[in-house]
């Protein structure tokens, strides 16, 4: 798989689908490179969010197929996929309501350690002081450390989406996925997210992001995929993808110029 | 050595639970209920209820069939005593063992779907075996005349180690036939091993598994866990605790019939679980003797023993009085079982352990503050 300059980690080829006669997805080639974060953009219904689902496995494509690190995804279930190395984020948080924040970042890296079953009743969860401390520390990077023992259900929404981001860390993923991380967030709490996940960036790690908010994009995307009307119709550098004449005319029907505020 | 090490906290609960049910005989005097065959059936409905709780309670599939492998539990038990010792042991042995085969099953196949479709999959199950047990497989269950012993059962072991002895033997342990107040004492052991299992169950990670499928399935799978094997092994553990409960049933006596199989007992032990509280490790077996009580004790009452708890009242008075309190008590015992329920349910959907934490945090109330709660937000 390695190549000589980059190393393509995921793979998307060919991708089409069809939901009875609408075409959601026709023709998509994806290459997301180590490494780098990979923004997907497009106006609503473009398929970027059905994009996301066939890649984590929650949707079959009617063809094509994708790679990761060489396996091929397509057809797997989202526990397999997630045991490859994928996790995600979703666009209205995925947590576990029940129970508290610790519990909710540590069963993650039960998942990691001990694979996708294992019963597991020997050694208390009290006992558990290696996932107990890894927890703790992530926590304490999203800034969540002191709701450490609240109700994870009680998290304001912003919360919420920081703790589901910690879930996902405490994996150390080769692919982070993030539908919307900042979608209906005040501005202040959109900062502290962007902050974060720069911080993530600098660790390496290879991420996938759908996002509406173009100050979001352009101040973390390596490359941008544009997608409407389930079709690329540009790839490049933010900045090139900024000043394409294309990109506007199919984004804001040609009304504005795309800006990062 | 952590096979056995359970937090300190856990430590403190199993010491004052078992001093509870050690003390029953003391304890359950003043109300009117310490007598053997009474106390066992208080003991052996708990270990039922804490099994039922581990599939119920921590994963949140609700089963209508569970009486199906109480029942199983107690045909092999009797199959035991039948055809190799009046010995307790190995009639626990097979009886945990045949009752998981068959959640294995029947668990198995329920668990493809969720939801009432899984509660109406499991009364289905349950109603098949009751119904076999009753027609096809009267040659294994005897039918209506219920499974019991004979004088001419074979006893391989037993009666290569000792002569037969005049009359039908009762079970026991080494040799040693159960009499008097042992047999509770053996049902209440084992009771205190059980809820020590489900302890451990409920602070290992395995059990933070279950409670996480209950909480959200969807973000299970995408964390890569297989939540289908987790859920069948909670309903295969659940399963062999009403195994085990439908043996303990064969030793105290050694009798088993298809009315343990029937849809009320499945339905009975739901009702433990939710008049306890669901989810808690202790509520159950509050429940199970709650039930218990009520259908045993409190369905005795009749209007004398009423015109004595009344005495106090003027003597007109007191037949009103009566006649109103004895349509919920005797033959309507029901009636205020279902009453109680009805107010749990509404006031208190924890069950009898959500009001004992209110009673506790009203006492401490000062100090249970949550720090966060009190935090201002950042502006939004």
């Amino acid at each position: 798989m390695a190549e000589a300059t980059r190393n393509i980690v995921l793979h998307v080829s060919d991708v089409h689908k069809r939901f009875g006669g609408l075409h959601a997805l026709s023709d998509i080639d994806l290459e997301v490179e180590e490494g780098k974060t990979h923004a997907i953009i497009g106006p609503n219904g473009a398929g970027k969010s059905t994009l996301l689902n066939v890649i984590v496995g929650r949707l079959a494509p009617t063809s094509g197929a994708v790679v990761f690190d060489g396996q091929v995804l397509t057809g797997r279930k989202p526990h397999q996929i997630n045991q490859l190395g994928v996790a995600r984020v979703f666009q209205t948080p995925e947590i576990f309501p029940d129970l508290t924040v610790l519990q909710n970042v540590m069963a993650p890296a039960f998942a990691k350690r001990d694979g996708a079953f294992r019963i597991n009743i020997v050694r208390a969860l009290d006992r558990e002081t290696e996932i107990r401390e890894e927890a703790e520390a992530i926590l304490d990077d999203v800034g969540l450390i002191d709701r450490r023992d609240s109700h994870a259900g009680a998290l304001s929404r912003g919360d919420k989406r920081r703790m589901e981001l910690a879930m996902c860390l405490i994996q150390h993923p080769r692919l982070l996925l993030l539908d919307e991380p900042t979608a209906g967030m005040s501005r202040h709490d959109t900062n502290t997210t962007i902050d974060l996940l720069k911080k993530i960036k600098a660790r390496g790690m290879t991420k996938v992001i759908i996002e509406h908010d173009m100050h979001v994009v352009f101040s973390l995307a390596d490359k941008i995929s544009v997608l409407s009307g389930g079709r690329i119709i540009a790839e490049g550098l933010p900045d090139d993808v900024r000043n394409s004449p294309k990109v506007q005319e199919a984004y804001l029907g040609g009304a504005h110029r795309l800006e990062a505020h | 050595m952590s096979l056995f090490a359970i937090p300190r906290r856990d430590l403190i609960v199993l010491a004052l639970f078992s001093l509870v049910v050690l003390a029953m005989p003391i304890w359950l005097q003043p109300l009117g209920a310490a007598y053997p065959a009474l106390m066992q059936k208080f003991v052996i409905s708990a270990v039922f209820a804490i099994g039922f709780n581990i599939l119920f309670g921590l994963t949140g599939y609700l089963s209508f069939g569970h009486a199906a492998f109480l029942g199983v539990g107690s045909y092999t038990a009797v199959w035991s005593f039948k055809l190799l010792t009046m010995d307790a042991l190995p009639a626990m042995v097979f009886a945990v063992i045949v009752s998981g085969l068959f959640a294995l099953i029947i668990g198995y196949l329920c668990l493809r779907r969720s939801g009432i479709y899984f509660s109406i999959l499991t009364l289905a199950f349950a109603q098949m075996c009751y119904n076999l047990a009753y027609s096809v497989l009267t040659p294994i269950t005897n039918g209506e005349t219920s499974l019991q012993l004979t004088l001419s059962d074979p006893r391989v072991i037993d009666s290569a180690l000792a002569p037969r002895g005049a009359g039908l033997p009762s079970a026991g342990l080494f040799g040693h036939a159960f009499s008097g107040l042992e047999g509770f004492y053996f049902c209440a052991v084992v009771l205190i091993i059980a809820f020590f299992v489900a302890q451990k169950i409920f602070s290992s990670p395995f059990g933070m598994m279950l409670r996480a499928i209950k909480s959200n399935q969807t973000r299970m799978n995408y964390t890569g866990f297989n939540t289908r094997p987790y859920a069948l092994t909670a309903f295969v553990i659940s399963g062999m605790y009403a195994g085990l409960a439908g043996a303990l049933f064969a030793i105290t006596d050694p009798l088993a019939g298809t009315e343990r199989m029937q849809w009320t007992a499945s339905g009975e032990v739901v009702l433990m679980t939710i008049l306890g509280g669901v989810g808690t490790l202790v509520g159950p077996v509050i429940g199970a003797w709650l039930i218990e009580y009520f259908e045993n004790i409190f369905s005795a009452f009749n209007e004398q023993i009423l015109h004595r708890v009344f005495s106090w009242v003027p003597e007109g008075a007191q037949d009103f009085v009566v006649t109103i309190v004895s349509k919920f008590v005797g033959e309507g015992w029901q009636l205020t079982l279902g009453l109680l329920f009805m107010l749990v349910v509404i006031f208190m959907p924890g069950g009898v352990m959500e009001g004992v934490r209110r009673i506790v945090s009203l006492f401490n109330r000062p100090q249970r503050r949550d720090p966060g709660a009190m935090r201002v937000q950042p502006a939004e």
